[in-house]
């Protein structure tokens, strides 16, 4: 079996902040890491690759830094890692992005084998679109499963994957045909540490780096800027938003009864609505 | 299980694990690394100034490449009271060299470059793996060490410490006792970040020269320690750090150490308006000569701020550390190309190649000073500070009173403080400590 994991390599959101002045993100001496949903996906496709064999290969589109990214995901116990760097790539939007990277996928097909899965996280933390996922699979022509929680099972001989998608309201179990593409939440796994041969293995390994020539993109013109329909118009900080907390007086009614008489005092119309429903029972 | 061994395990990688791995990856060992940190530099902390001189031996041409702050054309020291510095400062044009000799930098920047270029010569660099355990054969003899990663295991005919100041495997292992409160300092440190411009016109620079000012007095509030202010391009690195058993004697806070320091009527004003984005404190060894464990011993040697190689008097510490890392590095190749075994006789080598360099002849010339320093805190820096204040507001003030009389008086509060015999008894021991 071989499994592609779409990793990203973004800014950690916990420290990054927006320029009071430009309202550009500022990204200088932000530290980097791995996008924590992609870390989902990777420990699934490696908790398959231990159950039923085969390989699986992380692949990133960045600048040659992200290879960093790269090489974390091997020390995790990746067997493979593809970075795909080119200038041509630079200020891609999901639609470039998603050709770029089904391109590359398709040309990891041809080098090292037909991917049986493909896993990228539910979104990246960065761009925050979910678009990606879906993108690669519309472009490859894979079945997709989005917002899974958890592979309940993959069966190689049927040809099958099953899994738990999380939905509002409950869960659903689905099952598809493979070749797929699973875009993955966080909540039933985490990623391992890697042992020490991993970490020995990692630290030592080429990792293959494609130009968009050497990934088969043959119309250019799609890929980065170019190929990118969004425009980003504004970038702003929200202000913050401080609600006041409100002491509610209990000493004279039940809390449930003065809470709620508190509530109408401050949206009348809720009370309006609220009567005439009461008044049809 | 781990098949592979390896000619050296270097423990940690700061200024000494990175020169000791540097050179000796590229003298053809195999050389793994390890690092608790998510990169080298992550974890390490210094003010920090470089020397040139010594990682030009390592790395010829650093200036092309490293990320350097300022070089350094002017150093202030300060000797302060509650609201005034008595100032020593010395700035030449000399400094502004094609070669300069001393940069602030970045640890956090410099270190990963640093780490860069072991990996390029060759060496195997592991991080977020920490090592947990020296393994010893049953002679005793380090064989190893084991990491929290799974894997048991990993051999080497020699594991250099560079782990920094605590000694924490060392001390595991029972190869030394840990570092005792008298002989190390906590240092407190920010990062003030202000526009390039502001920086220059507080500071007097231009382009990217920088400057430096230490200050001592009672800023430490009677402890033992030391105040530190460096100019780097876009922000201004500023800490303090006392003895640790100077802390725990007078209960004094690092952090209130530090706000009085960024209070003092002589900083505020350098750092006015800044933007505070790091925070850091760290151990730093000060027991000098005397403090210096056993330096090797079977199959294992220590180097840099875990062999407490630090020079308190000219602020040298992770020059000592690339230095002594570059020595034992040399003389593991020289034991290795001679096919000899790591035993402590061999490896007694790197201890007679650190005699013979400037590191512990330095340390041996001050091995009084922190003793001396300890032992008579209080005076020197609180009451010498605040007499000499008080001499140096006499002495530019004009009110009248004849010049005769101040001195006399001034030359009074010295003796009150401190009596004659004080006076000429601290005069000796300081000569005799400098010596």
């Amino acid at each position: 079996m071989h499994i592609v994991v779409c990793i990203k390599q973004v800014p950690d959101s916990a420290q990054i902040r927006v320029h009071p002045v430009t309202n550009t993100i500022m990204r200088q001496g932000v530290p980097t890491i791995i996008n924590p949903y992609d870390l989902f996906a990777l420990e699934a496709a490696l908790a398959l690759r231990d159950q039923h064999g085969g390989e699986v290969t992380v692949l990133t589109m960045g600048p040659p830094s992200a290879a960093d990214s790269l090489r974390k995901a091997l020390t995790f116990g990746a067997d493979r890692a593809v970075l795909l760097t080119d200038r041509f790539f630079a200020g891609a939007d999901t639609l470039a992005t998603s050709y770029a990277l089904a391109t590359a996928i398709r040309q990891i097909g041809e080098t090292f084998g037909a991917p049986d899965v493909v896993f990228t996280g539910k979104q990246t933390i960065d761009g925050d679109t979910a678009q990606v996922g879906p993108g690669i699979a519309k472009r490859l022509n894979l079945l997709q499963l989005t917002y899974v929680a958890k592979i309940s099972g993959i069966d190689l001989t049927g040809r099958t994957i099953t899994a738990e998608r999380r939905s509002e309201g409950g869960v659903q179990i689905l099952q598809t045909r493979l070749p797929c593409l699973v875009t993955m939440l966080e909540g039933t796994n985490e990623i391992r540490r890697g042992g020490m041969a991993d970490a020995l293995r990692a630290a030592r390994a080429e990792i293959v780096t494609w130009s968009a020539k050497d990934a088969g993109v043959e119309d250019i013109s799609k890929c980065g800027l170019r190929g990118s329909p969004t425009i980003v118009k504004r970038v702003f900080a929200p202000s913050a938003r401080a609600e006041k907390a409100v002491l509610v007086d209990f000493s004279e009614r039940a809390p449930a009864d003065a809470l709620i008489a508190d509530l109408f005092k401050r949206q009348p119309k809720l009370e309006d609505e609220l009567s005439t429903l009461a008044r049809g029972y | 299980m781990i098949e592979e061994k390896f000619d050296a395990i270097v423990v940690g990688a700061g200024m000494a694990g990175n020169a000791a791995a540097l050179t000796l990856a590229q003298r053809g060992l195999n050389v793994l690394q390890l690092e608790r940190g998510e990169y080298s530099g992550s974890k390490n902390v210094q003010g920090a100034i470089l020397y040139a001189d010594m990682l030009e031996k390592l790395i010829p041409d650093f200036r092309d490449e490293a990320p350097l702050e300022r070089h350094l054309v002017e150093q202030r020291f300060w000797m302060m009271d509650d609201n005034s510095h008595v100032g020593l400062h010395y700035r030449s044009e000399a400094f502004n060299e094609e070669r300069a000799n001393r940069y602030t930098i970045i640890r956090a920047q410099f270190d990963k470059w640093f780490s860069s270029k072991v990996k390029e010569a060759g060496a195997t660099v592991l991080c977020e793996t920490t090592a947990t355990e020296l393994v010893q054969n049953d002679k005793g003899k380090v064989i190893g060490v084991r990491t929290d990663r799974t894997g048991g295991l990993i051999h080497a005919d020699v594991v250099v410490l560079a782990e920094g100041v605590n000694g924490l495997l060392g001390t595991r292992a029972e190869l030394r006792t840990r570092p005792k409160p008298e002989n190390v300092a906590l240092a407190v440190k920010e990062m003030h970040f202000l526009p390039r411009e502001a920086i220059e016109s507080r500071f007097n620079l231009k382009g990217d020269e920088g400057v430096v000012i230490e200050a001592a007095g009672t800023i430490s509030r009677g402890m033992t320690g030391m105040g530190f202010i460096y100019a780097n391009k876009e922000c201004v690195s500023l800490g303090i750090g006392c003895l640790v058993s100077d802390f725990q004697k007078t209960g004094e806070t690092p952090y209130g150490l530090l706000e009085r320091f960024k209070s003092h009527p002589s900083v505020a004003p350098l750092i006015e308006d800044s933007e505070v984005k790091e925070y850091a404190a760290h151990l730093i060894p000060e027991g000098g000569y005397k403090a210096i464990p056993k330096l090797y011993g079977d199959g294992w040697v220590v180097v840099g701020d875990a062999a407490q190689l630090n020079n308190t008097i000219h602020r040298e510490g992770s020059n000592l550390a690339m230095t002594s890392g570059r020595i034992a590095a040399e003389a593991i190749f020289q034991v290795k190309s001679r096919k000899d075994e790591m035993s402590a006789k061999n490896l007694s080598l790197y201890k007679t190649m650190l005699d013979e360099s400037f590191v512990m002849k330095d340390l041996k010339k001050y091995k009084d000073m922190p003793g001396l320093m300890h032992v008579n805190s209080q005076n020197f820096f609180l009451t010498y500070p605040q007499l000499v204040s008080k001499a140096m507001q006499s002495f530019v003030r004009v009110d009248g009173t004849p010049k005769a009389e101040k001195e006399r008086k001034s030359m009074r509060a010295f003796v009150e403080a401190r009596s004659w015999v004080g006076l000429f008894g601290d005069a000796f021991r300081l000569a005799r400590a400098w010596r």
